[in-house]
């Protein structure tokens, strides 16, 4: 369907996808290079100096809040999450595969727990908690309240990757004597597993820089969103940036590295 | 001598294997889920329509039933003036996400020829999503601000004489954050779409003597409408839900349901946050089913 030459269109577009790739970009690396301002320098332009003062500002506590205690925190949910979002989804995703009664129920529940509006989940967590008497926290409410986010994504996630998945390796598995457990752990699994870790990733990014759901729901101890977002109103040097700068630098090593995993799986699988 | 055995005996037995039957199997695997959503989605929106009858005072809540919840809220104007608000910047986020969203689709799904190509710059367009909103909310600052980047630029070419004001802490920038941080939820869904359209339909058309925008509007546009409507999903329940871009990029000079609704609970209010809470979740619930006509989810994953 294409011809060789490029038509106009195509540079018209290409064009256009630039400036949008500008326009995701631009403004982060403006708090990047912000985030190295000298000593004296304030929340715009120009550079006054080059430093690392912000950065260390960062770790002195009377500068900003909690910013050690609240990043761990948030590492420590995010991982709570993955780890949950992982397993559920794919038993879910397993169960989607037969029909059964108050299947899609189930399957609209997820949807709706994407569409609900984040703080309506944060309050509702909220009030029932202290309706119930316990005290919220954020391996507790918290950690509930982001599974409602991170779930309906892993569930459709599975729900499109079973969708493709070919029954006839199973049965050939099956066919060869394999026992039901046998062939999820030989077959199944590691053709899923790729997009597994798909999914961990969704979880703990989503988990890591979810805030509307942690807002009434984190108790007495702030994650790492929640801290930032406290900054925005009553912090005005560059040390807001140090901290966009370390924690989007971190959000980067974690894409990567999930990255470099799925594409190691994939082709030391073409390999074999 | 003839050895006569019986089928089965002397061989190995079977390994016993403990076989469930398939539906309980399928329910046993999809209680964690259902659990899960049922503590922590169910009741709590249970427990919300519940509070929103009860009444309270500056320390706390009594359990009652009454409705001045919802008459004190729907009957004042500032409420439908935020609902409005909150419906304008749906609008309009939905409106420049879509356009933006449908022609990055397009050039990745139509124009890169290679499916590695297709790879990278669709993960360029996603790895700032993931990364925190907040970040990427106030990363606009130093870019709208009255000494920004922006400003600084037209200021020195001698294009204004003065800096404008509207850049930052406007409608404008709360609209501009919300494409800023929404508009990957359109791209994926079109995307996704586009890629699965049969490329045989495309060749077909233009042998037909279709020219590249009869293709567009006729096979292109009508088949990617699925896409577009889970992307407009996403969308408007985002922003319907907003309160910190609104709060943030505002500066506090406009406001939005899920804000007021935010300042209601903040000043422990929770009964009449728990009726705009119920308000809100009823016009969102309804949008969603109403695209929900249109396209089939289940289908289209």
């Amino acid at each position: 369907m294409y011809s060789e030459k490029r038509s106009r269109e195509f540079y018209l577009l290409a064009v256009f996808f630039a400036l949008f790739v500008l326009f995701l970009y631009g403004p982060l690396s403006a708090i990047l290079i912000l985030s190295f301002q000298g000593p004296n320098g304030g929340l715009t332009f120009p550079l006054n100096g080059l430093s690392l003062h912000w950065f260390f500002n960062l770790f002195e506590r009377q500068a900003v809040g909690d910013f050690g205690g609240s990043f761990r925190r948030s590492l420590a949910l995010g991982l709570m999450v993955t780890v949950v979002t992982v397993l559920v989804s794919l038993l879910a995703g397993l169960a989607f595969r037969r029909k059964f009664i108050g299947a899609t129920p189930l399957f609209y529940l997820s949807v709706a727990s994407l569409v609900v509006p984040s703080i309506i989940i944060s309050l509702g967590i909220g009030v029932l908690f202290s309706q119930l008497g316990l005290q919220p926290a954020w391996y507790s409410s918290g950690f509930g309240a982001h599974l409602t986010w991170t779930l309906p994504f892993g569930v459709l996630i599975m729900f499109a990757i079973f969708n493709r998945f070919s029954p006839s390796y199973e049965e050939a598995a099956r066919d060869l004597g394999a026992t039901s457990w046998q062939s999820f752990r030989h077959v199944v699994l590691p053709m899923i597993l790729p997009s597994l870790i798909g999914v961990g990733l969704f979880g703990f990014t989503l988990s890591y820089d979810e805030f509307a759901r942690t807002l009434m729901t984190s108790g007495t101890y702030n994650t790492l969103p929640l801290e930032i977002y406290g900054m925005t109103t009553n912090v005005t040097t560059p040390v807001l940036y140090a901290l966009g700068t370390v924690t989007t630098v971190f959000s980067f090593l974690v894409i990567a590295g999930t990255l470099a995993l799925i594409i190691g799986i994939n082709r030391r699988r073409s390999q074999g | 001598m003839v050895e006569v055995r019986l089928l089965g005996v002397g061989e190995p037995k079977q390994k016993r294997e403990l076989r469930l039957p398939g539906w309980l199997t399928s329910y046993l695997q999809a209680t964690p889920l259902a659990l899960v959503l049922g503590a922590f989605l169910l009741l709590p929106i249970l427990m919300i329509v519940t509070v929103s009858f009860w009444d309270y005072d500056f320390a706390q809540m009594y359990p009652d039933f009454v409705t001045f919840n919802y008459t004190e809220t729907l009957g004042s104007w500032v409420t439908w003036k935020t609902y409005l608000n909150t419906l304008k910047y749906a609008f309009l986020v939905w409106a420049i996400t879509l356009f933006i969203g449908f022609w990055v689709a397009y050039f990745l799904a139509f124009h890169i020829r290679t499916a590695a190509m297709q790879s990278v710059l669709f993960l360029i367009c996603t790895v700032p999503f993931l990364t925190s909103n907040i970040i990427r909310m106030i990363s606009w600052i130093p870019v709208l601000g009255r000494n920004g980047l922006v400003n600084s630029a037209l200021v020195g070419s001698g294009v204004v004489s003065q800096p404008i004001e509207w850049l930052l802490y406007s409608d404008f920038a709360v609209a501009l954050a919300m494409v800023h941080l929404y508009t990957l939820f359109m791209v994926t869904p079109i995307f996704n779409t586009m890629m699965r359209i049969d490329r045989s339909l495309v060749e077909a058309a233009r042998d037909a003597g279709a020219s590249g925008w009869q293709i567009l509007t006729n096979v292109i546009i009508p088949l990617s409408k699925p896409g577009m409507a889970i992307g407009t999903i996403f969308v408007v329940t985002l922003v319907m839900a907003d309160f910190s871009t609104v709060q943030v990029m505002s500066g506090g000079q406009s406001a939005s349901v899920a804000l007021m609704m935010k300042n209601q609970m903040s000043l422990l209010q929770y009964p009449a946050a728990a009726a705009n809470a119920v308000v809100l979740l009823i016009i969102v619930l309804l949008m969603v089913s109403a695209i929900l006509r249109v396209v089939d989810i289940r289908k289209e994953l």
